[in-house]
């Protein structure tokens, strides 16, 4: 039977600001999931703290709201038991880039076969818009009493060069398009990043809806021209085809080009895609073959009278000295 | 006792001493004491061995066998009269000026000894010292021994010779005390089994060893060492190798860890013996489990080093959500950084147990030292209120049940446990009996493997039940989903600031300690040893219990009697009974290795019972039998302080 849309909505009260950019991104989230006609009790939502981490709340699939910059290791531990869930993890720029950083950064390493989706607004939205590690030196929204005194960070270089295996961005406006980007980051085998430009129409009073759909940025004509484009129409290629050492170079290179455009022309769609890498799990599997078999959530560790079913007969043998 | 540099091989030195000698059948009892080093400080190794059976380790040393001077200047003169150093005479001239790893108060007080008593600054004038003490000296030319070896053998490279020092120095110790040669050689033979060229060599230099030794001093040394009968088999075993074990048995499938002293040995050897095998030998019994067992022959535990504690602690409680018995080890410092996930997985009911090796503290501390800082800690690490259980073994044998009752008792009461493992047990090796596996039952509480109770798809996790647990299903279980949340929630798992749910959710989980309280039978939670009336009650917890046990029986037959009170578990807390106890008491002593004596501080809240007379330990060094006798024995005579500081070790 087929998923509907309507089947991954629940009644809780759903208490983002009108005009939130996390509207966009959660319908994009679960047309996807529908879409894909995924099994809601085999589907798990992960998320930290903030505005977009309440989004579990209202997908009807298993979710898990957790703390604030610890979406990434509390997913991580789920998809690891049971290696069988699809996990997707969702939360802020301020809960993976600021708080979570250690964590955002030494995901990318293992390589967990998951997505993880960024909510990039460049505030704090629930402290009342504050600045988040996204937020370039010098910006003012209207929240913030002076200019920001940090930099930005550069959330998709930091994931290349950290060992993401699937790198996009998307527009939390172009619903169907980031739909289309959610599924692919799905499907891809390995850890998946998706950042997501999402205005907060309360305290960010920079990057607006009006802003990404050209306000201010007039073409030759004299009509606004959207601030995003999509890479796919360009013609740009991000997936590694073959695992040659000089292709994976060039796409990680041409990868971080296109992660310095922002502004009045940000590109949107699949920057790096590299599936020759291999994952947590088959590294996993590789020291020890039953994790593939039998992971640890699918193991029985004991007989209905509480016996235990693993035999350390063997252990004890080897500390034996008489 | 073995020292000599770290990173040396003292620590395999020991090993091989303590395994022959446990070959023979005897008891063993070994504490390891190192340096946050790799390579260049001081570390020894300390090695009691015995008839009977021993729980604790004692200050006064009978043998001390080194290569290096370091050892000699901090050691000599802790060993007794009538014992023995063994030693390279090579180093007679080393000076103690020249050993710049020794702290310069011990530099002062040993260069005040040897002047008083006109000695020179130097090996030579310390081992003098030693001597007129009534210690026996035994120069051994290792280098010379070794090089004959290692002619026989074809071998000149003069490192390759230097490894087998350590096999030398613990034959010659072996030789002196007339202990079966050929018991050393096998158990050298057993060390060195996959390199067999080696083995050999190591042999030859046991017997040469053994024939100078003979040669030069046979019959000087009054001590004997002899092999006992063994009824049954027996285990060397190290602490950390112990919880390992007890998790695998318990069915631990996925252990996270931050790389810490003293923790990370546990998880290395998870990662080492990840391929779990299964009993399939009374599978008949019951078909449900023949299948499951002929489908799945091995099983596996997923170890994952961390990138800080944070990640550890919040990946094993995502396991926990998941269904899987989970866990994490660290050690002070990292469970600092765990606090916060603690609370989580008290808000959310999940099963997580967090193994605490407990050092010396605050924040970095004494990293490879001992001491009990942390059970204030423990019992109150994380924001607001939530239940957690609070354990403490005793000793490696109720390391290995505690072990496995941790996981029931987080998975029955869906509630985090902290099981504090000291580091004077994690990395005590000892000779102990086989464990009963079959003792070890596994309680996985109100687990659900389908759900059918859901309402429009939707299962009610946190149901409202008169004893406050309800029926957990596994994230991926079928017929239903809920919401987990670090938030105050309604029974679906959903954000609810409702002071009314508020209230009921509060005292759901909060309840759940006394229905513990009420359920745990008292045999798990304390242990009572010694006459109901005594002349003393020692109240304690963790690894203080060898060193007191040995004392009672010291006291004993000195004619005072002690009785002790071991408190295993800690939260819940047996209060009635401990109260109980403590009212018949005629002076009680709280015995513990921290400043503040902080179970006496529980005790006293929660049984309104003052406890007066302490006796505490800080300096990082485990307490001995012999410095608690003497604290307890000035106690008993009315000379002690009220709070009485000891202050042994090295």
């Amino acid at each position: 039977m087929a998923l509907k849309l309507s089947d991954l909505k629940t009644s809780a009260h759903n208490d983002w600001c009108p005009g939130c950019g996390d509207f966009g991104i959660l319908n994009a989230v679960q047309m996807a999931l529908a879409e894909m006609n995924v099994d809601p009790t085999n589907t798990v939502v992960v998320s930290g703290v903030g505005c977009s981490s309440k989004a579990p709340h209202f997908i009807k699939t298993y979710g898990v709201h957790t703390l604030h910059g610890r979406a990434v290791p509390f997913a991580t531990g789920i998809k690891l038991a049971n290696p069988n869930l699809e996990v997707v993890v969702e939360g802020g720029d301020g809960d993976g880039m600021g708080i979570g950083a250690g964590h955002f950064v030494n995901s990318g390493r293992r390589n967990v076969d998951m997505l993880y989706i960024i909510h990039d607004n460049e505030v704090y939205g629930l402290t009342k818009g504050q600045a988040s590690p996204t937020l370039g030196l010098g910006m003012k929204p209207k929240s913030l009493p002076s200019p920001n005194i940090n930099q930005a960070i550069n959330p998709l270089m930091l994931a290349i060069a950290s060992g993401y295996t699937w790198v996009a961005r998307g527009y939390s406006y172009d619903v169907r398009h980031l739909k289309d980007l959610i599924i692919k980051g799905i499907h891809h085998k390995g850890y998946a990043f998706l950042d997501v430009l999402q205005p907060c129409p309360t305290y960010n009073d920079i990057q607006t809806k009006e802003y990404w759909a050209g306000e201010g940025n007039l073409d030759d004509a004299g009509r606004p021209k959207p601030r995003t484009y999509k890479l796919e129409e360009t013609g740009y290629d991000g997936v590694v085809h073959n695992n040659a050492e000089a292709e994976v170079e060039q796409k990680i290179q041409q990868a971080i080009l296109k992660s310095f455009e922002f502004g009045d022309h940000t590109p949107i769609g699949v920057l790096y895609q590299n599936e020759f890498v291999p994952t947590y799990e088959e590294r996993l599997a590789g020291r020890s073959p039953s994790y593939k078999t039998s992971p640890p959530a699918s193991q029985e560790i004991a007989r209905p009278d509480g016996t235990p079913l693993a035999n350390i007969n063997k252990l004890l043998e080897d500390l034996r000295v008489f | 006792m073995i020292g000599g540099v770290q990173g040396s091989g003292v620590d395999t030195s020991a090993q091989f001493f303590a395994k022959a000698a446990a070959a023979g059948g005897l008891q063993v009892f070994g504490k390891r004491e190192y340096y946050s080093n790799i390579k260049g400080e001081h570390s020894y190794f300390q090695v009691r061995v015995s008839k009977g059976t021993i729980r604790s380790h004692v200050d006064t040393v009978d043998m001390l066998a080194t290569f290096e001077e370091e050892t000699i200047f901090r050691h000599a003169l802790e060993v007794r009269k009538e014992g023995a150093i063994i030693y390279d005479p090579d180093l007679d001239p080393k000076r103690l000026d020249q050993v710049p790893t020794i702290e310069s108060n011990v530099r002062s007080v040993l260069n005040a000894e040897l002047s008083k008593a006109g000695l020179s600054a130097d090996v030579k004038g310390i081992l003098e010292l030693a001597r007129r003490r009534g210690v026996h000296i035994y120069p051994v030319p290792y280098n010379e021994i070794l090089k004959e070896v290692g002619a026989k053998h074809g071998e000149t490279s003069l490192s390759t010779l230097q490894r087998m020092l350590n096999t030398m120095a613990v034959a010659a110790s072996f030789a002196l005390l007339s202990y079966d040669e050929n018991v050393v050689k096998d158990a050298v033979r057993k060390q060195f089994k996959s390199k067999p060229k080696v083995a050999e060599m190591n042999a030859d230099a046991v017997g040469a060893a053994y024939d100078y030794m003979e040669e030069k001093y046979g019959g000087s040394f009054s001590f004997r060492l002899t092999p006992e009968k063994v009824e049954g088999p027996r285990l060397f075993v190290r602490g950390n190798t112990v919880v390992a074990m007890a998790k695998e048995l318990a069915g631990c499938r996925l252990q996270t860890y931050y790389p810490i002293t003293p923790a990370s040995d546990e998880s290395e050897f998870l990662e080492s013996h990840s391929e779990i095998e299964l009993d399939g030998h009374t599978a008949h019994e019951n078909p449900q489990a023949a299948e499951n067992i002929a489908l799945k022959a091995k099983g596996s535990i997923a170890v994952v080093q961390s990138e800080d504690e944070i990640a550890a602690v919040t990946m094993a409680i995502g396991g926990g959500l998941a269904g899987v018995r989970s866990s994490t080890s660290t050690s002070g410092p990292g469970f600092s950084l765990m606090a916060e996930g603690l609370g989580y997985a008290g808000m959310n009911e999940v099963p997580v147990v967090v193994t605490l090796y407990s050092r010396g503290g605050p924040s970095t501390g004494l990293p490879t030292r001992h001491e009990q800082g942390d059970l204030r800690f423990a019992l109150y690490a994380g924001h607001g209120e939530f239940p957690r259980f609070v354990m403490a073994s005793g000793d490696l044998e109720e390391v290995f049940y505690d072990t496995v009752r941790s996981f029931n008792y987080s998975e029955k009461y869906q509630t985090p446990v902290i099981h504090i493992v000291d580091k004077a047990l994690a990395n005590s090796d000892c000779t102990l009996g086989m464990f009963d596996v079959n003792r070890v039952k596994i309680d996985r509480g109100d687990f659900l493997k389908e759900i059918t109770t859901a309402v429009n798809g939707e299962f009610k996790r946190f149901l409202h039940t008169p004893t406050g647990v309800s029926p957990r299903a596994p994230l991926g279980t079928k017929g239903g989903i809920n919401w987990y949340t670090g938030d105050e929630h309604d029974e679906l798992g959903h954000i609810s600031e409702d002071p009314v749910n508020r209230d009921y959710m509060m005292d759901k989980r909060m309840g759940k300690l006394d229905l513990a309280d009420r359920e745990i039978p008292i045999a798990e939670r304390v242990n009572f040893f010694g006459p109901e009336n005594a002349d003393i009650t020692v109240i304690s917890w963790g690894s203080t219990k060898g060193a007191i046990l040995d004392a009672m029986e010291w006291l004993k037959s000195d004619g005072i009697s002690v009785n002790f009170i071991q408190i295993r578990l800690i939260n819940p807390f047996p209060t009635e009974y401990v109260a109980k106890l403590l009212s018949k008491a005629r002076k009680i002593v709280g015995v513990e290795m921290n400043f503040s004596a902080q179970l006496v501080g529980v005790v006293r809240e929660k049984t309104c019972i003052p406890i007066e007379q302490l006796v505490v330990k800080y300096n990082g060094r485990p307490m001995s039998a012999e410095e608690l006798y003497d604290a307890l024995k000035m106690i008993h005579e009315g000379k002690a302080p009220k709070k009485l500081v000891l202050k042994h070790g090295a």
